[in-house]
């Protein structure tokens, strides 16, 4: 492949991927973007989702919760609060993020801002989908 | 002089005392590794967090929209000082010295009249702040139950200090720790976090890259603020995990060499004497066939 790009995926508690990828999905704040060689140096949140990498040993894909990802002309940083490989995420992790989605849900309603509650609908609608998505 | 049987018993006594200090002294050299293992695999993030921060702390901060974790309130009366120490003693001057620290600044701090609040993350730091700063007390975070440190820990702290920020109960913030360097040599650190500052050591990394926000650069820095204290909490759990046990480290190192000492002085002492026994009887037996 002779377009290819540094991808490293870090949590505070270890760094989880460093390798060289073709292509990288992320679950950005404002929606999902793929980040390619060459990208515009971008600063973007995520929302927590997930991670597909496309990279010339094989793609992976990963459970990320909040965090940012950093993209430069030369690669790509993604630093997650928490990030966990597709195949090891069990049903009590997602469990988890969907309480939470739910329970920033309630605590938007009870607030007056609509778009807020949207936002918190749509997080937990993606939880939900999420799951069945993994089929687990 | 002491009698035979009463130097028996206090050189087995040290013995054992020394069996035990040597053991923990294996037992905080295997954690000490561990330790130092998370405290490496840590280092990424954290670093990259911080260059990221600093860029965006230098472009936004400096307008009157910043977020207030990072303009701070205005007013710096009311300080709260998160003092981090270990759950156990037994770890040389570990625990006090970051103490010591932790007193001296609110001494300073009181001495210019300003309100301190004290925030203690673990029991023996609290042990021995009670005295001093016991009614500054606002809050105790244990850690005792915790077998290895993990960043929901670290979250959970931060989460609690940060509803008290947004309380209003305090204007700065400093975490007291200790910072590891090596197994002898551990530093008391103080570090402010709220206002947070940051150092942009990583600077000349991607300084010359102007970069696109998304989806805002205030929306950014108003979300990562509170990740970031998170993280400086973090990284002063693990450095202090890692101080902790390379003090007692070296602390149960000395003492297994002072037993050591101490034994063969023992023994010494215990011939001697037991040299002396024989020859007061054998003056006895002489002095008593020559009176005959």
């Amino acid at each position: 492949m002779a377009n290819t790009m540094q991808f490293d995926l870090v949590s505070p508690e270890r760094s989880l991927a460093s390798l060289e990828a073709t292509a990288v999905q992320l679950p950005g704040a404002d929606g999902d973007m793929t980040a390619m060689p060459d990208h515009a140096p971008t600063i973007t949140t995520l929302r927590p989702g997930l991670l597909k990498v496309e990279a010339p040993a094989g793609a992976s894909e990963y459970l990320v919760t909040g965090g940012f990802a950093q993209i430069n002309g030369d690669g790509l940083s993604v630093l997650a609060e928490k990030a966990i490989p597709v195949a090891e995420v069990t049903r009590s992790h997602l469990d988890d993020l969907i309480a939470e989605a739910r329970a920033s849900h309630e605590a938007a309603k009870s607030g007056d801002d609509q778009s807020i509650v949207d936002d918190a609908a749509k997080l937990l609608a993606d939880m939900e989908a999420l799951g069945t998505h993994m089929s687990l | 002089m002491p009698n035979l049987k009463d130097l028996k018993n206090r050189i087995e006594s040290v013995k054992s005392t020394r069996k035990i200090t040597k053991a923990m002294q294996m037992v905080a050299a295997a954690k000490l590794r561990r330790a130092q293992e998370s405290a490496e695999a840590s280092r990424p993030y954290a670093e990259r967090f911080n260059a990221v921060m600093a860029g965006l702390a230098a472009s936004v901060g400096g307008s009157d929209s910043a977020p207030k974790l990072l303009r701070g309130t205005g007013s710096e009366d009311v300080h709260l000082l998160v003092v981090m120490t270990a759950e156990r003693g037994l770890c040389g001057g570990f625990n006090s010295n970051i103490a010591k620290l932790a007193r001296q600044k609110a001494e300073e701090l009181r001495g210019k009249g300003k309100t301190v609040k004290v925030l203690t993350v673990g029991k023996k730091g609290r042990d021995a702040l009670k005295r001093d700063l016991g009614d500054a007390f606002v809050g105790h975070v244990d850690l005792s139950e915790v077998k290895r440190i993990g960043y929901a820990n670290a979250q959970d702290i931060a989460k609690d200090i940060l509803s008290r920020f947004d309380g209003a109960e305090f204007d700065v913030a400093t975490i007291f720790y200790s910072k590891f360097v090596n197994v002898v040599t551990q530093i008391p650190t103080a570090q402010q976090i709220i206002p947070a500052s940051f150092e942009d050591d990583a600077a000349g990394d991607d300084s010359g890259a102007i970069f696109d926000y998304e989806p805002s650069e205030e929306a950014i820095l108003a979300d990562l603020l509170p990740k970031g204290v998170a993280t400086a909490i973090f990284s002063a759990l693990l450095e202090n995990g890692a101080s902790e046990q390379g003090a007692r480290m070296s602390a149960m190192d000395n003492a297994t060499r002072n037993a050591g000492e101490m034994i063969d002085k023992l023994t010494i002492q215990f011939n001697r004497s037991r040299q002396a026994v024989i020859t007061n009887e054998l003056i006895e037996i002489i002095s008593g066939a020559e009176a005959l």
